[in-house]
């Protein structure tokens, strides 16, 4: 019977779509969304993030507006929910105003040392030889430098201000995010699949455009979200030491510095930039956990 | 008629892998992996390779594909040396391709199979279009249905699926001869006879011809209509598989086919045809390199390393005791004692 309705001719140069197939990062996002400790860390980021965004629309007041009569008063001060610091300004205000700078000296360094790192690497990793020796031996001789001594030094040759300082960090963050990417690159170049395109004769561009970025960039990636943590710190640090973000505008690690008198007065205004600091740091440290092994998995 | 030239010519092919070391990484040895080999690959023939682990099969292999650079020997394929003008390195590997052992691991986990069998013809300037509607079409010739494989990632088939998929890949780039090191070896034994039917008719459809690297000697006979048996190296035998098996002329490959595991139990062996390991490669013996294993040494064997020469109608040996009027003597009776 089905003879008598004439079969729609398919046209045989037309392929039938093919059957969806999870790829490859939705099958993390699916992992990684059933990891409780990551989704939290990831939320908290977000809700920092967004809170430094809009930190017009949310500061209850000015930051910058000095209330000496009202100088380091307690949590829970009417009008001061958290207290003031040592020139009477908002302490809620400046934090939600700090997570800007600070939120910018811990990523934008990490961001640009993972372009540079990650190239560097990965020219190193492919091409090997020669050209291998000379990019991490380079790399080497900052390595051997303990990042803080290097991010300080660096910061002190140059002087004291924001964009010296982030210079410093992502000087300081190449190195490491090289040494990654090229032991990732060296390890995925020995790959059959890496010589059955050697073998089809495609051009080295053309391999590391299709094969290998591909595979490295994941877990480079993912070991460079695990720096944000650190340059945070570093770049408290530097702010602690006054190489950094100069006063009056509000940074964690600045804000940390010159609150550290009043320590004895207000302990607990004090630890505010502080608790801040490790809040964002702890929580990127965990979501690169997560992402890690969710990235890990093969199923 | 072109017919009558081989379609790819080998000569004294040569690989030494050095070993670095001490502070300065001086060269302190080297790994004589593939040590001068030669041999013709016909149109339309399928040229059985074996030999034990570590005999230089896989370098070969890599070699013929130029994966690695060789430090002495060359090839000539259809009549041109390959790296010349007349046969660019890209030309070359637009017609000979290469199928890897492991399945998994020769495909880009992060591609569709589409992408990773439509990448070849691709960089060979076909256009992406064209280039996926071969790939479905290779699929499907492979018996794998395109609309149910084409988007899916390697993690999702299974070995046997993968090996069509490299299969399919290799000749998306339409080859004339293909390499497969040990393609079927990490199969299991009722797909692996399957991938062979295939590799058979695909062999026939598509004009090709086939270097078949393989250490299992069943499927080497089933499968090759020449064999070239490697020891260390070297071509220690290479002729008609129907005359290697049959009557193998050097004690070597006598030794390799008698350990050949059999369903037939009158023909069980019960003693190893060869004693010890093969020499270490690094520090080869001098003279014959078999010579330390060798039921049938003599005394010149220990001194001057036989070349393959013509002993029948297609059959060449390397073996002093096998080649007339080469002056061997057995001392076979101190051995025996």
């Amino acid at each position: 019977m089905a003879e008598l309705i004439a079969a729609p001719q398919a046209p045989a140069q037309i392929a039938p779509p093919a059957e969806k197939s999870a790829g490859y990062w939705r099958s993390v996002w699916r992992r990684l969304r059933r990891d409780k400790v990551a989704m939290t860390a990831g939320t908290i980021l977000v809700l920092i993030f967004l809170m430094s965004l809009f930190a017009t629309f949310l500061a209850p007041s000015d930051p910058y507006a000095r209330n000496v009569a009202n100088r380091l008063a307690g949590i829970g001060t009417p009008g001061n929910p958290l207290g003031t610091d040592d020139l009477g300004r908002d302490m809620l205000s400046r934090l939600i105003w700090g997570g800007q700078l600070s939120l910018l000296m811990g990523v934008a360094p990490v961001f640009i040392a993972f372009f540079f790192g990650s190239a560097l690497g990965i020219i190193a990793g492919y091409a090997g030889g020669l050209t291998n020796t000379l990019i991490m031996r380079t790399v080497d001789i900052f390595y051997a430098f303990p990042s803080v001594l290097l991010a300080v030094a660096l910061s002190g040759a140059l002087g004291a201000g924001l964009f010296n300082a982030m210079f410093s960090l992502t000087v300081v963050f190449i190195p490491p995010i090289a040494r990654v990417s090229e032991s990732v690159t060296t390890q995925l170049k020995s790959s059959d699949f890496i010589e059955a395109a050697k073998a089809s004769g495609a051009s080295a561009l053309t391999i590391l455009r299709v094969h290998v970025l591909g595979n490295v960039l994941g877990p480079i990636f993912v070991y460079s979200t695990s720096l944000i943590a650190v340059s945070m710190i570093l770049a408290a640090g530097l702010s602690f030491l006054g190489l950094g973000v100069q006063p009056p505008f509000p940074e964690w690690g600045q804000m940390l510095n010159a609150l550290r008198n009043a320590m004895y007065v207000q302990p607990l205004v004090t630890a505010l930039p502080g608790v801040m600091i490790f809040l964002v740091s702890i929580s990127f440290n965990l979501l690169s956990d997560g992402l890690r092994s969710a990235m890990e998995v093969r199923t | 008629m072109s017919d009558a030239t081989p379609l790819m010519t080998v000569k004294g092919l040569t690989k030494h892998f050095p070993i670095k070391g001490g502070m300065l990484g001086r060269t302190v040895s080297r790994v004589h992996a593939v040590d001068g080999i030669s041999f013709d690959v016909l149109r339309d023939e399928t040229l059985g390779v074996v030999g034990e682990s570590g005999c230089g099969k896989s370098t070969t292999a890599r070699l013929l594909m130029h994966l690695i650079a060789p430090d002495a020997g060359e090839i000539i394929f259809d009549g041109r040396r390959v790296g010349s003008r007349d046969m660019t390195m890209a030309s070359y590997r637009s017609q000979v391709q290469m199928v890897f052992q492991d399945s998994y691991s020769s495909l880009n986990p992060r591609l569709t199979i589409q992408d990773s069998v439509a990448f070849g013809p691709q960089v060979h300037g076909v256009r992406r279009r064209d280039a996926l509607q071969r790939t479905h079409d290779l699929l499907d010739r492979v018996g794998l249905d395109p609309a149910r494989f084409a988007a899916r990632y390697p993690h999702e088939l299974s070995g046997g699926q993968l090996q069509r998929v490299n299969i399919a890949r290799a000749l998306a780039v339409r080859p004339r001869l293909i390499i497969l090191d040990e393609a079927v070896s990490a199969l299991d034994k009722s797909v692996e006879a399957q991938v062979l039917n295939l590799l058979a008719d695909l062999k026939k459809e598509f004009g090709l011809a086939y270097v078949f690297i393989s250490h299992d000697l069943n499927v080497v006979r089933y499968i090759s209509d020449r064999v070239l048996v490697m020891y260390l190296g070297r071509v220690a035998e290479l002729g008609r598989a129907e005359d290697v098996y049959a009557a193998p002329q050097h004690p070597y490959s006598a030794a390799l086919l008698s350990s050949m595991p059999t369903g037939d139990p009158d023909r069980r062996v019960e003693k190893a045809a060869l004693q010890g390991d093969p020499p270490n490669p690094i520090d080869l013996p001098g003279g014959c390199r078999f010579h330390t294993r060798c039921p049938l040494v003599g005394t010149m064997c220990r001194g001057t390393e036989p070349e393959l020469a013509r002993i029948a109608r297609d059959h060449d040996v390397a073996c002093h005791a096998r080649i007339p009027g080469s002056g061997h003597r057995p001392e076979s009776k101190e051995r025996a004692a």
